[in-house]
């Protein structure tokens, strides 16, 4: 026994040598500043492909190939005076926040990439991070929702990291200025998807600015079919409506259980269930006062050359109406796009630099302005569904 | 009172899902001592069956459910036929890593053809709601209770009354014994993964149009509650089966029922342990002596 | 004793070894970002999973439930570090985390521990998820969303050191008295109870060890990958530590070390096959299993001892 305790001791002593040792090895390069790009654009995908976020993330990669097709028609993006095509590098995270850390540094320090598409998720996005800043490459994230994604812990911005989306904060304070303003509601009872910083976060925002009475707030899990004994508990209360952030695998069922339950008031929800699937999963009778807030509205080709191109475009390759997140995704490349354009440059730290001065950049979500946090100034849209189909669109400042 | 009333209902439609489920589980445990972890991916694609037969080849809903039974049955053949046979005199830990390594392989090729999104099933039964003392009952779950408590009455027949279920039962008390008495091992193991795959492919086309929404990695969490259920009951035992499962269904109902839906799952394994720690082997589980 | 001190001190001499060997390719640029990357997954990997093989293959106790120990130790870093941003700070809210892995391993053993096999993997499975849960819906944690920005301060050098320091630890106390007293319940329990052995204790003291281990390689994983969610720790994170133990071959800490570099080395090249990852992946196991299934190494331990004495001694096992 005191043999191998007298090991143990020396062991631990020489341990902490070693430790010492690692410390004095630290960083050896930092030399290079960011990547350049070759004969082509590299841009790197760093995607939710498999795993429970793989259904988003495979959206959101059919948008980015649409993207990136649609720019190599048209001859690739201007550097300098020749014009040079994107070459996309797709790799899959897994779901998975250490996977994702390693595609990151796969994708910035081997595939030599100038810019970064992904995570969709806050968590693989953050595990980026450090990989993303030590390189000096951008990523931009399609649906990155958490507020604090962009920023550091002492609140001034994460340098290398960009979303195309909104912040949670923002989406959670209109819902309920929503509620209380147009639908008069004065109780209301709250769903919220507890397996993500998406819902959690939009309800942390949504209590934070509503005024009124919450009757009750009850959470799920992403991949929950069944919400009946939820639903039924809040029959007998009194609400006036609901409000329910999450994804439209989730409410599309929510809102199906609720109205055969017989619960007919409105439910408010947020961009993930700005989907066609949520309809066809809810059933078209039962999607009727239904609203939720959106960057981007499938009406939006009415008014937005660019969204009206993009809708046609993804319908005649995947034969169904696009997807939110594809547009996000879509909107992210090209802001890629017009960052190298406004550079003059694609290299990495020059793209960074384009992208955190984005102004008035026209893109299928609306025109975006990158503010200082890295968040994305655009209008928002509130669209209510009747019968499935989009009714009315209040568009919030 | 109506309250309470529509969430026994629930409950009880909800149950009746996992006993379904569970009854693979407790079988295929029963009778090769193994946690057959790729089940719930089996009954993944029971659900995509039907959805692409209904979809593509018109089916009825009966002939749908039917041929995704036999598929399912089939399916679950040939993976004990390829994955699990050669592992049955190895450690049972390498049986069960070869199972996860299944569910694994179900599911990313699911996602890789035919992709990870949701799809909606097709409702070849229109979905009808009586109300019956202020109590709201669909067609559907009447279907799904009654179909689940049918295969779970025809189970226990088979097992029970059938000379396959006789030998069903002797290869799950002792296999060698078994075969001296002439019973073919391989042939009564491919027919009880044959049973317990076709409940789970029932299941699965049940969901798909009780819930209306199908995706590869549906089977996860379900399979592991079904699991959990089927431990519950005293894994091995039909019977067992079925009550757990029942009993998961009301249990996760009447927590989210009283409001702590952030706790449901984590009441459900309380609720497990606890029952492990009075009844060790479960509630219908047999006790089995030490022998020295 | 001194011959005991002899092999010690040669594996020393082979870890400071890698160690340099490692550092030279850190310093040459062999190692880039993504390869020390993959290297530190693996160093936690090793440690998390020579923590389970102790349960599994040395205690006979199956537990699935590593996960829920590992964000323990994980939390606790995350946590502490945020207000504790030094090196003192993160060894010290490792302590912490090993300490609270070790209580609730002790609070989780003591009724589950009498049950048996696959009983016992379903109970620890449900105790990890109800940890998980409970970080999920606590406001300290900050719930669903994790916590991200965590310090940085483990280098791939303290992920090594830890993981030589885990191992050496283990693997003396599996050759201790104490270890062969928890391989004879393994063996045998009633016979081990015979001979005097608490069965009871053992296997607690097992129990707790691995989820002690299991603490460490948690507070590594958040301070080097700086982001943690309680999705990180369900079930799926259990059962990739187990897969390591069982491949590498149940009892063989040999074979852990193996498999975590196999696995962590296929892992990485399979990010070049973009989705068919994971098909591959599953495929490979499969057939590793069906055509190695005791695992890897089964139980061979690799030994310096060996090379001392002639062919004919070489000791058996079992």
């Amino acid at each position: 026994m005191i043999k191998w305790q007298k090991t143990l001791l020396k062991l631990g002593a020489l341990a902490t040598v070693l430790t010492l040792a690692g410390c004095s090895t630290a960083k050896s390069n930092g030399s290079a500043q960011g990547n350049n790009p070759g004969k082509t654009i590299k841009i790197g995908v760093n995607m939710e492909l498999s795993g429970s976020a793989a259904g988003y993330g495979q959206q959101q990669k059919q948008g980015i190939q649409l993207a990136v097709n649609k720019i190599n028609q048209a001859g690739g993006i201007k550097v300098g005076q020749s014009k040079k095509k994107i070459q996309l590098v797709i790799r899959d995270n897994k779901t998975s926040n250490t996977t994702a850390a390693s595609v990151a540094a796969q994708l910035v320090n081997n595939d030599k990439v100038v810019a970064v598409v992904g995570p969709a998720a806050t968590n693989a996005g953050t595990a980026s991070i450090p990989n993303m800043t030590k390189a000096e490459v951008p990523s931009v994230s399609p649906s990155a929702t958490d507020p604090g994604y962009t920023l550091q812990k002492n609140g001034t911005v994460q340098k290398y990291i960009f979303r195309a989306c909104f912040q949670n904060n923002y989406q959670g304070s209109s819902a309920a200025t929503f509620m209380t303003k147009n639908l008069k509601a004065k109780n209301v009872a709250i769903l919220t998807d507890n397996s993500s910083d998406y819902g959690t976060g939009l309800t942390k925002a949504f209590k934070q600015s509503y005024t009124g009475k919450i009757v009750s707030s009850q959470t799920f899990q992403e991949g929950d079919k069944d919400f009946n004994a939820i639903l039924t508990a809040l029959k007998h209360k009194r609400i006036d409506a609901i409000y329910a952030p999450g994804y439209y695998s989730e409410l599309g069922l929510i809102i199906k259980q609720a109205r055969q339950a017989g619960i007919n008031v409105p439910i408010v929800g947020s961009d993930g269930m700005a989907d066609a699937k949520l309809t066809k999963i809810a059933g078209k009778a039962n999607t009727s006062n239904i609203y939720y807030t959106t960057p981007f509205s499938t009406k939006a080709g009415e008014t937005n050359a660019q969204a009206a191109s993009f809708l046609k475009a993804y319908r005649a390759k995947y034969h169904t109406t696009a997807p939110t997140f594809s547009a996000l995704a879509y909107d992210s490349v090209y802001m890629i796009k017009s960052a190298i354009e406004s550079e003059h440059s694609a290299n990495s730290v020059k793209i960074t630099t384009g992208l955190a001065h984005l102004k008035n950049f026209k893109g299928v979500t609306g025109t975006i302005t990158m503010n200082q946090h890295h968040n994305p100034e655009k209008s928002m849209v509130i669209e209510k569904l009747t019968n499935g189909r989009v009714s009315q669109a209040y568009t919030i400042k | 009172m109506q309250t309470f009333g529509q969430q026994l209902i629930n409950g009880l439609s909800l149950g009746s899902i996992y006993a379904l489920l569970a009854l693979g589980y407790t079988m295929v445990y029963g009778i090769i001592k193994l946690i057959n972890f790729a089940h719930g991916d089996i009954y993944m694609l029971g659900a995509f069956w039907g959805y692409y037969v209904i979809n593509g080849l018109h089916f009825n809903f009966i002939f749908a459910m039917l041929s995704a039974m036999i598929f399912c049955a089939l399916v679950g053949v040939l993976i004990e036929y390829f994955a699990y046979r050669p592992l049955r005199h190895s450690p049972r830990i390498t049986a069960l890593i070869t199972a996860i390594g299944v569910s694994f392989l179900l599911e990313n090729t699911m996602t890789y053809f035919f992709s990870a999104n949701t799809r909606n099933f097709p409702q070849v039964i229109t979905t009808v709601t009586y109300h019956v003392l202020g109590l709201h009952i669909s067609n559907i779950q009447l279907l799904i209770l009654g179909t689940a408590c049918l295969l779970m009455l025809l189970l226990e027949i088979i097992i029970k009354r059938t000379k396959m279920g006789k030998a069903m039962r002797a290869v799950s008390v002792d296999p060698e014994a078994a075969q001296l008495v002439g019973i073919n091992l391989n042939h009564t193991i491919s027919f009880t993964f044959a049973l317990g795959s076709a409940m789970a492919g029932a299941a699965g086309v049940l969901i798909g149009l009780y819930y209306n929404s199908i995706d590869p990695l549906m089977g996860m969490t379900p399979g592991i509650k079904a699991f959990v259920a089927a431990v519950i009951g005293g894994i091995g035992s039909v019977p067992g089966a079925s009550v757990g499962g029942f009993l998961i269904g009301l249990l996760e109902t009447g927590v989210q029922a009283v409001g702590l839906s952030a706790y449901k799952d984590a009441v459900v394994y309380v609720v497990l342990i606890v029952i492990l720690l009075v009844l060790p082997a479960g509630i219908f589980g047999k006790k089995t002596k030490e022998k020295v | 004793m001194k011959a005991n001190l002899k092999y010690n001190l040669t594996w020393l001499g082979v870890m400071v070894l890698v160690f340099g060997l490692i550092d030279a390719c850190e310093f040459l640029g062999i190692i880039n970002a993504f390869i020390e990357n993959m290297l530190v997954t693996i160093g936690i990997n090793i440690i998390l999973a020579t923590g389970l093989n102790l349960i599994i293959g040395f205690s006979g106790q199956f537990s699935l439930g590593h996960a829920g120990f590992m964000a323990i130790g994980a939390y606790a870093t995350g946590i502490m570090t945020q207000n504790m941003a030094t090196p003192l700070g993160f060894y010290l809210s490792m302590g912490v985390g090993i300490v609270i892995a070790m209580v609730a391993a002790l609070i989780v053993g003591i009724p589950t521990l009498r049950l048996r096999g696959d009983y016992l993997a379903i109970a620890t499975m449900g105790a990890a998820e109800i940890i998980r849960i409970l970080i999920n819906n606590f406001k300290i944690t900050n719930g669903a969303a994790g916590l991200f920005n965590i310090p940085p301060l483990v280098t791939w050098a303290t992920v090594y050191v830890l993981m030589c320091l885990t191992t050496i630890i283990t693997v003396n106390f599996i050759h201790s008295r104490s270890g062969r007293a928890v391989m004879a319940v393994r063996e045998d329990e009633i016979a081990a109870e015979a001979m005097g052995i608490n069965t009871t204790r053992w296997k607690l003291i097992a129990f707790v060890f691995g989820a002690g281990t299991a603490a460490i390689g948690g507070s590594l994983h958040a301070a080097y990958i700086q982001t943690i969610a309680p999705g990180d720790f369900n079930i799926m994170a259990s059962i990739a530590i187990l897969i390591i133990v069982v491949l590498g071959g149940v009892g063989s800490i040999t074979g852990t070390f193996v498999a975590a570099i196999v696995l962590g080395a296929l892992d990485t090249i399979l990010q070049n096959f973009g989705t068919l990852r994971m098909i591959i992946y599953s495929l490979a196991l499969i057939l590793i299993m069906i055509f190695k299934p005791a695992g890897l190494l089964g139980n061979w331990e690799f030994s310096f001892k060996r090379f001392g004495r002639t062919r004919k001694e070489v000791p058996t096992h079992d």
